[in-house]
Order: structure tokens, then sequence, then C-alpha cells
């Protein structure tokens, strides 16, 4: 059993009366990868976002390395830097070229020198065909390549899980492929995955964890071979079916 | 093909070539229609010579410009202040943490005040008012009062159009630059006033041009800038030609001034934008 890396404990959450997330309880292992699915509006983006402390948590704690990273009150920012995120819109910085996008955290939070930040992002270009980008724009790149440089702004800080909130959403769907390549490399490379997805083949192929989230609950989590082909729960089955029937599985 | 025009350059010339035509002759109309029917109306002599007197208005010229250094001193130590405070009341307006609240009530009593009151009482107000407590010199020159009610005034026009600037930055702006652990200072500072301020620069030009002018506005509490200056010069010869020279002088500063932004903003846009829809 490899190390557990993130450690949700009880997790809920919600707006004003609206409740979003009840009772989430997962363990994250170290170089897993972990898929929610389930409909929209089920509160795949805001666990994210929670893990991410882009918003704070009602009740519950969230471990990192057995550390509680809830703390109400506690420094967000060096945690961030542990786990980094990138989003469906991409959000690259426009006034930015991809090549500042991507050394702006390295060079002003972790006080890396500019030379030194380059170089990286370089090699993390190439790695990912976009050497040629560096001195581009966002709005001059098409939507895999504006995803793919998210990815690696992402990965510049050397994050040590990543959280991808349904990043092929928002792509044609010819682009889709290049993206989900960039995501099993990471995987191969032993990276920590968190990811909201409705890739339901990609999920199934790629994850060590799938969890299946309806109501801001999670009624079913197993590895894919289990929730997918023999899901417990009546909703599970129900979403599924759904599933299946409109021929994304 | 090995045609030498493509069908669509063609038709673009040809579209281009029209457009100038009818600007061209639209514009000599109404040139042509000013030239022959202003000099019909019966009083034309009358104000030709008042406001448009060659002989006055090279003779009031140096005089002009001499003052007219003042007014571009004024504007020059006003708009960097005008600036530094806009940005500061806009940011303080658009902080979140609850700690701010009560500067955030500050900063929005003082654009409410600030701007409900016109510039000249401002100026009339604190430009007369504070040197009237006898601080010692220089502290008592309406010069300053003036460019300090000039300041405050106009902060509170800017701070609102860099606010909304900084509110027109979406969200996932934010979000982004925070999953990526800048503070949430690094990400005012790198992130959301970058673009903010590029979106605004049109309406900041607009400010800084009304500000060129309204610089005139001090010589009421004393200074004798240019046009100040020109109601001298038309006392004396009791001629109006002075305040068309000095209209001239502010359209050689204002209109250089607003065509170079426009370039900038264009350049800016084509260095950063893709294919652009026409
Ligand atoms: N900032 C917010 N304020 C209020 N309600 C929100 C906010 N963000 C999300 N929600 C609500 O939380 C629920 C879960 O949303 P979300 O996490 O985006 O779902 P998913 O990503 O699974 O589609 C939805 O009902 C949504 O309306
Ligand atoms: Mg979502």
């Amino acid at each position: 059993m490899s190390n557990i890396k993130l450690s949700l404990r009880g997790l809920s959450k919600s707006y004003g009366n609206n409740t979003v997330l009840q009772n989430i309880t997962l363990d994250i292992a170290e170089g897993s990868v972990v898929t929610l699915i389930g409909p929209s509006g089920s509160g795949k983006s805001t666990l994210l976002r929670c893990l991410n402390l882009l918003e704070p948590i009602d009740d519950g704690a969230i471990f990192l390395d057995d550390i509680d990273i809830s703390v109400p009150g506690l420094d967000a920012n060096p945690i961030r830097r542990r786990i980094g995120m990138v989003f469906q819109n991409f959000n690259l910085f426009p006034h930015m070229s991809v090549m500042e996008n991507i050394i702006l955290s390295p060079t002003r939070t972790l006080g890396i020198d500019k030379s030194i930040a380059r170089a990286k992002a370089i090699e993390l270009l190439e790695r990912f065909g976009l050497g040629d980008k560096a001195h581009s724009y966002p709005d001059q790149l098409s939507g895999g390549q504006q995803q793919r440089v998210a990815i690696v702004r992402a990965l510049a800080i050397e994050p040590e899980v990543l959280l991808l909130d349904e990043i092929t959403s928002s792509l044609d769907p010819e682009l889709v492929g290049e993206v989900l390549d960039v995501v099993r490399e990471l995987k191969a490379a032993g990276m920590t995955l968190v990811l909201a997805t409705h890739e339901m083949g990609f999920a199934r192929d790629t994850s060590d964890v799938v969890c299946v989230l309806d109501g801001g609950h999670i009624i079913e989590q197993g590895p894919p071979s289990q929730v997918f082909t023999a899901p417990q729960s009546e909703r599970a089955q129900q979403f599924l079916q759904s599933i299946i029937n409109s021929g994304r599985l | 093909m090995a045609t030498t025009t493509s069908r669509r350059a063609a038709y673009e010339q040809k579209r281009k070539r029209r457009s100038i035509a009818v600007a061209t002759v639209s514009s000599l109309i109404v040139v042509a229609a000013i030239v022959l029917l202003v000099p019909k109306m019966p009083r034309w002599d009358r104000v030709r010579h008042s406001f448009f007197n060659g002989e006055r208005f090279w003779d009031s010229m140096p005089r002009l410009l001499h003052a007219f250094v003042l007014d571009v001193k004024i504007f020059a130590w006003c708009a960097p202040l005008i600036l530094i405070l806009a940005m500061l009341v806009a940011m303080a307006r658009n902080s979140r943490s609850s700690a701010l609240f009560p500067l955030r009530a500050l900063t929005i009593a003082y654009t409410d005040i600030m701007r409900g009151v016109p510039v000249i009482l401002w100026i009339y107000l604190i430009g007369f008012g504070v040197p009237g407590l006898g601080m010692d010199r220089p502290w008592n020159s309406p010069l300053i009062w003036g460019s300090v009610a000039l300041v405050l005034t106009y902060a509170s026009y800017v701070a609102e159009v860099f606010r909304a600037g900084i509110e027109s930055v979406h969200e996932s702006q934010r979000a982004a630059a925070r999953s990526l652990g800048l503070s949430n200072w690094q990400t005012m500072r790198f992130v959301v006033i970058p673009q903010a301020v590029r979106r605004v620069v049109p309406p900041l030009m607009n400010d800084l041009v009304s500000l060129q002018k309204d610089v005139a506005l001090v010589s009421l509490i004393g200074p004798i800038e240019i046009l100040r200056q020109a109601g001298i010069d038309k006392s004396k010869f009791a001629n109006f030609t002075p305040f068309i020279g000095a209209a001239v002088i502010f359209l050689c500063i204002t209109i250089p001034l607003t065509r170079t932004t426009d370039y900038l903003v264009e350049r800016e846009r084509r260095r950063t934008t893709g294919t652009r829809v026409r």
C-alpha cells in the first residue's frame, strides 16, 4: 500500500442553504489517478476548488501528507504551490506570452532566477510539443494548445498533486486526444492526479479509483472495473446507464 | 491561381476607392458650406475682426505660450498623483478582506462626495479655504491648493474608471492566479491590474484630456496661466482673438495626445490577439 498523499475526512460545504458537498471521505494515494464523475452540478468542481483551498470548507478536514491544510486562517499560498490546478476554460493570462504565463509563479513566488525558470519552461514546453510557442500569446493558440500550456504552467511550480477540472470539456472533439495524451504521460511519470471528467472511456482506462458524485455525495467509489461494470447503488446504476445509452462509454 | 490580384483584393480595392471618394466629396461640401455661408451672416465682419484678427493672434501668441507653461506644469504634477491616488482608491474599494470594511466605506464616501460637486466649486473651496488658514509660505499658495483640489476631484473620477476595469477582469483569472500560489497582492499586481488598465485606456485618456483643459480653472483663484493671460490680453486690446489663440494651443496638445494613445492601444491589441473579425 503506497502513501496516502491527500486525505479528505467528512468534508462538507454549502453555499447559503444549498449543500453542495456532504460528508466526503476519500483517500488519494501518492501517484494514483482519482477520477470524479457524476452529473452536472453534482459538486465535482466545488470539490476540486476546496482541495486547492480556493473555497473554504464548512466541516471536516483535508490532510496533505498528514498535515491538516483546512485549518481556518492557514496561509494557503504555500499549500497551493504543492497542489496545482488546471481549469476547464484554461484561464491563461491573455496579456502575457506563453513564457510569461509559465514563469510568473516560479519567479515571483518561489524566487527562482528568471533564466533558470525560462530554461525549465522551454524544457516542459518541448516535452508537450509546444517548443515553438513560447513567444505566442494565448489568443494566438488553439484550444488544445492553450490547455497544454495551462498544464505546463501548473507543472512549472512542481506540484505534488495536480487537480484537473474537466480540462477537455471546452475543446473541439479532435483536440481532446492531444490533451488526454498529456494526462496519460503525467500518470506514467508518477504524478498524483485528481480529475473531474465526462470522458468516460478515458476514466475507465486511466483511473486507479473512480468516484461517482451525485448531489454532493460520493455514491460509488472503487476501481473502474468495479464502478463501471457492477455499481452497487441504484443512483450510480442509473447514471452509468444514461451514459451508456448516450453512447459515451 | 496565376492572376495578379485575387477577386477579393479587387473588390476591396474598389470599395476602398469608393469610400474615399464619398468621404472627400462630403467633407468638401461641408467646408464649402461653412466658407460660403458664414461670411454671409449680417455681423460676420465684426466677428472676424474681434475673434479672427491675425495681428492680435500673433501678438499675444508668445505671452499665451509663456503662460501655457504653467498649465503644462500643473498637469505634469497633477496627472501622476491622480493616477496613483485613483489606483489606491480603486484597489481599496475592491478589497475583499472584511478587516478593510472601514476603508471601503471611506473610499465610497470620498468618490461620492468628490464627484457630486462641480470641479470649479472644489477649486474655490479648497483653493481659497485652505490658504485662509494662515499657513506660512509656500503652504498658503493658491497654486498648491488649486492643484490639490484638481487631484482630489479627478482622482475620484479616475478611481471609478479603474474600478470598472478591475471588475471587468473575470473571476476565473483570479482563481488561476491564486491556484498558482500567488498572493492576493501579487494577483492584483501581475494579473488583474495589467488587464484592467489595458481595458480602460480610452476612458482614462478621456479624463486626462479633460484634466488638461480643466487645469485652466485654477486661474480662477489667481495663478496666471493661459486662460487668464488670454483674458488679460482680451481686456487690454478689447479683442477676443487671444481666446482663439488659447484654443489652438490646447488643440495642439490634446489632439496628438489622443491620437498617440489610440495608436498605442491598437498596437498592443495587434500584438496579443489572433485573428480578428472584420
Ligand atoms: N459560487 C457558488 N455559489 C453558489 N452556488 C454554487 C457556487 N458554485 C457552485 N454552486 C452550486 O454548487 C453545485 C455544484 O456545482 P459544481 O461543483 O460546479 O458541479 P459540477 O462541477 O459537478 O458540475 C451546483 O448546484 C451549483 O449551482
Ligand atoms: Mg464543473
